[in-house]
């Protein structure tokens, strides 16, 4: 077994134990944690790794958000239906987005996913009657359950969680090591000369875009189904910086980064929440001094600095 | 002769009323040296960037071992059997020179083999964990050429790969390119000695067309030649 | 109210609309056209001039005409200055490499957003306008076949909106003078062409983007202390006019004044007419992927030169 499998299995391992040992409070914030670092991880399959920064990525979260829930509210689809449901949702809006986003680089690409995110925001407030909008909907909790386990009691949450947590750890994890991961890599790091080795750039990019899309969508329907609540919020545009904050804050183009990232922010913002309404402004903070001083995020300054071998 | 691995026809390039190349007839027999070589602004890149599918051509056609790859897009044309070095070094400087050339080997089929292989032909086996971006100037063209041996290409086009090498870095270079087997190579070319000493045939473009093609020593006697490059030829 | 006037009445605020919005995105113009640079933080700029308009009007306390004034001459020098410091302290810092700036603007976008909410407070709160009578508008009817003029109740603009008009386009004039007849605008403009070409040229390169920097936010500035009166302070306001802004600059053109104006005009009169028939949502799902297609399509925009 490799190091880098290794440091992952015993992440996991650890996570698994912490439940047992943290407090409920605690407990609770991991689950959360844990949802938005995939949400992270899936982001970082584009932004970190292939360098695709979009702020479109609420749009994903979304689709897979809106497509368990709704099937599952309006519909009375099961919980493994309502699932597949909401990846294929989640990969077909990517697909179709990053076909026509990816005909454009750089600044550009960047303001054409921020766009599709607004409208794909703007529709989930035009169909109010059956997404109730800003104000969302919950989804009750016998909807919630799976195999006998109630998943919104604190221990299936958390290791619900944990599960998919773990599955797209180890899925992101296997595709950077692969021959597929390392091209994407390449890709960012120059294209042109990509390019010229004979790998075919925009197909790369439009697959690794419908990877982290689908991740975010999975991302968006566990939310809906472990949290019990679907809401147009998630779908706005705010909730595209989140994960590009939690991948910078971690360490863009690290597996583990996302999870760091994640867990700083939430922590910071839980903590900051008490003296004021204004947690965001500690967002607005940590960005600008991370690029201004830590453009490696956490781990990616480790990596170079001490431990080349970081997955 | 020889069958020809590479063959243009008509080959133009256009730019808002400028033509960079004009029809150029262009045909390159298997396993040959050629020299592309020209004064500044005769079109050689240009050219080579339609050869290879960086540049979109106006109008003609190019012929890669009897196939029309005209309306291929680059990465296409590589993975048929081609490699392409930049005039400007262009290598993945935050990588190792390991995964560099990997990378390169990985994509034209190759393995780890095929990397240590590379990498010891070209003097880089020490460097291999080292980051590219870190390495000499030297070191990053060699390294770019190391690539380009690792998509083991039935035809290798260099543009200027000489260019900013030490001398002793340009003697090792001609060693490199006339010890490869099985690989037509074209290259562009300012430095003489180089295209003197490698070189079987050379093709001199002046003002986006053909001017002259001959052995070097034909070449090297060719009036006209010598006039483009001291610039009292006529277009 | 008949069709007619109700869509003069519709084509009136959009022009409202429309000027108020080419001064604001003509602010990210010329950023992005001399600086190449993305300023997500630009709506934040327009917010901070009508809050400090706001503070600026209560503080003096007198005739609301001479808080006004003092409000349109302060918040864009202040807020100019911000941006201006900003720059210096942040963009030049990290070079304006184009990700890292866009993200140092959305950070930069948080802290006054949220920094706002902190010390103005989540409430809306009006500024009153300097001047305010209601002027009717005549419309023609048919009568006994001849035509003859009649005031439609509702249809009336009033001489403030009269006014924001005016002054925006003065204030347009005035930027296009500067840019095209002034030294400092030739500067700008050498800056934009070729920026190694103009520090050989002694040209002080930084000092030159800090100033545009600051331009860029004042304009936005000063086209929110125009809007105050009209509608009111708050501290989200900024999002939709930076929406807009990039709607208008992109499909405009970017660093083109003269497509800046036509978009302008096309949004702010659509914006409004087409919420008469649709409702606003809609409208603005359909303008937001119309801008998406148009970068993707036709990366430079209606009237913009295509990039080298």
């Amino acid at each position: 077994m490799n190091r880098a499998l290794a440091l992952h299995l015993s992440v996991i391992a650890a996570l698994g134990a912490a439940f047992f040992v943290l407090p409920v409070y605690h407990a609770g914030n991991l689950a959360r944690i844990m949802v938005l670092a995939i949400y992270a991880m899936g982001f970082n399959l584009a932004f970190g790794y292939t360098g695709l920064l979009s702020l479109g990525h609420a749009l994903f979260f979304g689709a897979g958000m809106y497509g368990l829930s709704l099937s599952m509210q309006h519909l009375g689809t099961p919980l493994l239906p309502a699932m597949a449901i909401a990846l294929i949702a989640a990969a077909v809006v990517t697909a179709v987005v990053g076909a026509l986003a990816l005909r454009t680089k750089g600044v550009a690409f960047m303001i054409v996913t921020l766009m599709f995110a607004q409208a794909g925001y703007l529709t989930a407030l035009y169909f109010s009657r059956w997404t109730r909008g800003e104000e969302g909907f919950v989804l009750p909790q016998h909807l919630r359950q799976f195999a006998g386990v109630d998943l919104s009691s604190a221990m299936g949450r958390y290791y619900a969680a944990l599960f998919l947590f773990a599955v797209t750890l180890l899925l992101i994890g296997a595709i950077v090591r692969a021959p597929f991961g390392r091209s994407l890599i390449a890709i960012r790091e120059n294209e042109a000369r990509a390019t010229m080795l004979g790998y075919d750039v925009q197909r790369l990019k439009w697959l690794a875009l419908v990877i982290s899309g689908t991740i975010s969508g999975l991302a968006g329907a566990t939310y809906a189904l472990l949290f019990g609540y679907a809401g147009a919020s998630f779908a706005a545009v705010p909730y595209s910086i989140l994960p590009l904050l939690y991948v910078l804050l971690g360490g863009a183009g690290t597996t583990l980064g996302p999870l760091v990232g994640a867990a700083f922010m939430i922590y910071l913002f839980d903590l900051s929440a008490d003296i004021t309404d204004a947690y965001m402004l500690i967002a607005g903070v940590v960005l600008v001094l991370l690029t201004m001083f830590l453009p490696q995020g956490i781990l990616g300054t480790l990596r170079k600095r001490a431990l080349p071998w970081l997955p | 002769m020889a069958a020809l691995i590479l063959q243009t026809k008509g080959l133009t390039k256009t730019y808002a009323g400028v033509q960079a190349n004009t029809d150029i007839d262009f045909a390159l027999p298997q396993g040959q040296i050629r020299a592309l070589i020209g004064p500044n602004g005769a079109g050689k890149s240009t050219f080579v960037g339609m050869l290879c599918g960086r540049i979109e051509a106006t109008r003609g056609t190019v012929m890669f071992d009897g196939q029309d790859i005209s309306r291929l897009p680059a990465h296409r044309r590589i993975a048929l059997g081609i490699a392409y070095t930049f005039q400007i070094t262009s290598i993945f400087p935050g990588l190792s020179v390991h995964e560099n050339v990997g990378l390169a080997a990985r994509r034209a089929g190759g393995n780890e083999a095929t990397v240590s292989d590379v990498l010891a032909r070209v003097g880089l086996t020490d460097r291999a964990g080292q980051s590219a971006g870190d390495l000499s100037y030297g070191h990053q063209r060699i390294l770019e050429i190391g690539m380009g041996f690792a998509q083991k290409p039935r035809l290798f086009i260099l543009d200027e790969p000489t260019q900013g090498l030490a001398e002793s870095e340009v003697a090792e270079f001609k060693a490199l390119i006339t010890g490869l087997e099985n690989t037509t190579i074209l290259l562009i070319e300012h430095n003489m000695s180089v295209v003197m000493e490698t070189a079987e045939f050379i093709t001199v473009l002046n003002h986006g067309a053909v001017l002259a093609e001959g052995t070097p020593d034909e070449i090297r006697a060719n009036a006209h030649v010598q006039a483009a490059y001291l610039g009292t030829e006529d277009a | 109210m008949d069709f007619g006037p109700h869509l003069m009445l519709a084509m009136l605020e959009g022009a409202v609309t429309a000027a108020i919005l080419a001064l604001t995105a003509m602010g990210l113009s010329v950023v992005f056209g001399v600086m190449r640079v993305v300023n997500v933080a630009h709506g934040e700029f327009y917010m901070l001039g009508a809050v400090i308009a706001w503070f600026i009007a209560t503080t003096l306390g007198t005739h609301p005409a001479l808080g006004f004034v003092a409000a349109l001459v302060i918040a864009p020098v202040l807020v100019g200055a911000l941006a201006a410091a900003a720059d210096r302290i942040i963009l030049q810092h990290i070079d304006y490499d184009p990700e890292r700036t866009i993200v140092a603007t959305i950070g930069l976008l948080y802290i006054i957003q949220q920094g706002t909410l902190m010390t103005f407070g989540p409430d809306a709160r009006p500024v009153e306008p300097p001047f305010n009578s209601r002027i009717p508008l005549p419309w023609v009817e048919w009568v006994d076949g001849k035509m003859a003029f009649y005031y439609p109740w509702g249809l009336s603009i009033t001489s403030y909106k009269l006014f924001v008009i005016a002054a925006a386009a003065m204030i347009l004039i005035a930027l296009w003078l500067f840019m095209t007849r002034t030294k400092a605008g030739l500067i700008m403009r050498a800056t934009q062409q070729d920026s190694a070409m103009a520090q050989a040229f002694g040209i002080p390169v930084s000092k030159v983007y800090a100033l545009v920097f600051g331009l860029g936010a004042a304009l936005a500035a000063m086209g929110a202390v125009l809007v105050v009166p009209i509608q009111q302070a708050h501290y989200l306001m900024g999002g939709d006019p930076l929406l807009l802004s990039f709607i208008v600059v992109i499909i405009g053109g970017l660093g083109s004044l003269p497509g800046t104006v036509i978009a302008a005009l096309l949004i702010g009169m659509s914006d409004g007419i087409i919420s008469v028939f649709f409702s606003p949502t809609l409208a603005k799902i359909m303008a937001t992927l119309a801008v998406a297609m148009v970068l993707v399509f036709r990366p430079q925009g209606l009237l913009g030169k295509k990039a080298h």
